[in-house]
């Protein structure tokens, strides 16, 4: 699936695979039983991002540009990078393994103890929002953060000539062809201009 | 897409349920999965079905964005707030026993105003973004109609 992701030229095709890929790891999160990270794939992964990704294609074309010829030096260094990690991960311990470092850390204390500290049932609530409060926070002021930015980049009212930008139309979808040659026509106008 | 009698049938029907389900997973986090994060997105996924439905202005008028930059600070205010709250009776930077008598009471009290505070963000931040987006196409719109008017 990953592969079809990054064959397929429909961006909207990519956006849907991309959501049956989310939706599948929240499938895989359940089966792990990890109630807490399978909602949140669902939920964030197969709906927010996709919506976000949607309303992205209404402003952008939805085909991806054509790029010609094959990056030789691109595919040897992710064949590398990709021998690596596999080779990496045969030094991981073994998966689920009572004796394994996850296990032996601080894990044994908050399962012990969080129902005694906090009375609250669900222990990922309780490391979430007590144990590692300062880090949630800091979750928290991230996604202000990227609400602002959004805000930032996209509060400014569109311009159709700004110095050294050549402005692009937004696409209208049964007019692909004819848009690539009004994108030329107004970038021989630009270069009139000065 | 709001003239699609069956898309308006089933998001009538949908709407309350998931902004109820977002609810639930809000209060009700600390006793099934769950939490700030997911039911702050969950909410606000209800609202945008609102908005492709029934129309972005429309859905403004529910809450306008003012509301949604305001919340959105009140909510990681509303966080740190409760930090705060500790160090002035007592205790540590987001400690949570100095608030209540019981210690039990006290955490889950500090527990539930930070996830509230954290899916306030959450779904206000998320609305926010997708308003921009939805309202970038109809500015596009109008500034090259102004553009082919000069």
């Amino acid at each position: 699936m990953a592969v079809a992701i990054v064959r397929v030229r429909d961006l909207f095709a990519a956006g849907m695979l991309f959501a049956i890929y989310s939706l599948l790891s929240a499938a895989l999160f359940t089966v792990l039983d990890a109630g807490d990270v399978a909602l949140t794939e669902a939920a964030v992964g197969a709906g927010i991002s996709t919506i976000l990704v949607l309303a992205v294609l209404a402003l952008a074309r939805r085909f991806e540009h054509p790029t010609g010829g094959h990056n030789l030096l691109a595919l040897t260094v992710v064949f590398i990078t990709g021998a690596v990690l596999i080779y990496a991960t045969l030094d991981l311990p073994e998966f689920g393994q009572p004796d394994n470092p996850a296990q032996v850390h601080v894990g044994p204390h908050y399962i012990e103890n969080s129902y005694s500290d906090m009375g609250v049932p669900n222990m990922v609530a309780a490391v979430l929002a007590s144990y590692r409060s300062i880090d949630t926070m800091g979750e928290a002021f991230v996604i202000l953060t990227a609400g602002i930015a959004v805000f930032a980049l996209l509060s400014v009212r569109p311009r159709r000539r700004q110095a050294g930008i050549v402005p692009r139309r937004p696409p209208r979808r049964d007019e692909e062809d004819e848009e690539l040659e009004v994108d030329e026509e107004d970038m021989a106008g630009e270069k009139a201009n000065e | 897409m709001s003239d699609n009698g069956i898309l308006r049938v089933v998001a009538r029907f949908l709407i309350p349920l998931i902004m109820l389900f977002g609810l639930y997973i809000q209060f009700h986090g600390e006793y099934s999965p769950g939490g700030g994060f997911q039911a702050g997105v969950v909410f606000a996924a209800g609202w945008i079905l609102f908005a492709l439905i029934y129309g972005l202005e429309n859905a403004l008028k529910v809450i306008s964005q003012r509301a949604m930059y305001v919340l959105a600070a009140a909510g990681v205010l509303l966080y740190a707030a409760v930090g705060v709250l500790g160090v002035l009776m007592g205790g540590r930077y987001l400690d949570f026993y100095p608030l209540l008598d019981s210690p039990h009471a006290a955490q889950q009290f500090g527990i539930i105003t930070v996830e509230f505070g954290v899916g306030v963000t959450v779904a206000t931040v998320v609305m926010l973004i997708y308003t921009m987006f939805a309202r970038r196409k109809s500015e596009w719109e109008a500034v090259l109609k102004e553009g082919d008017d000069r």
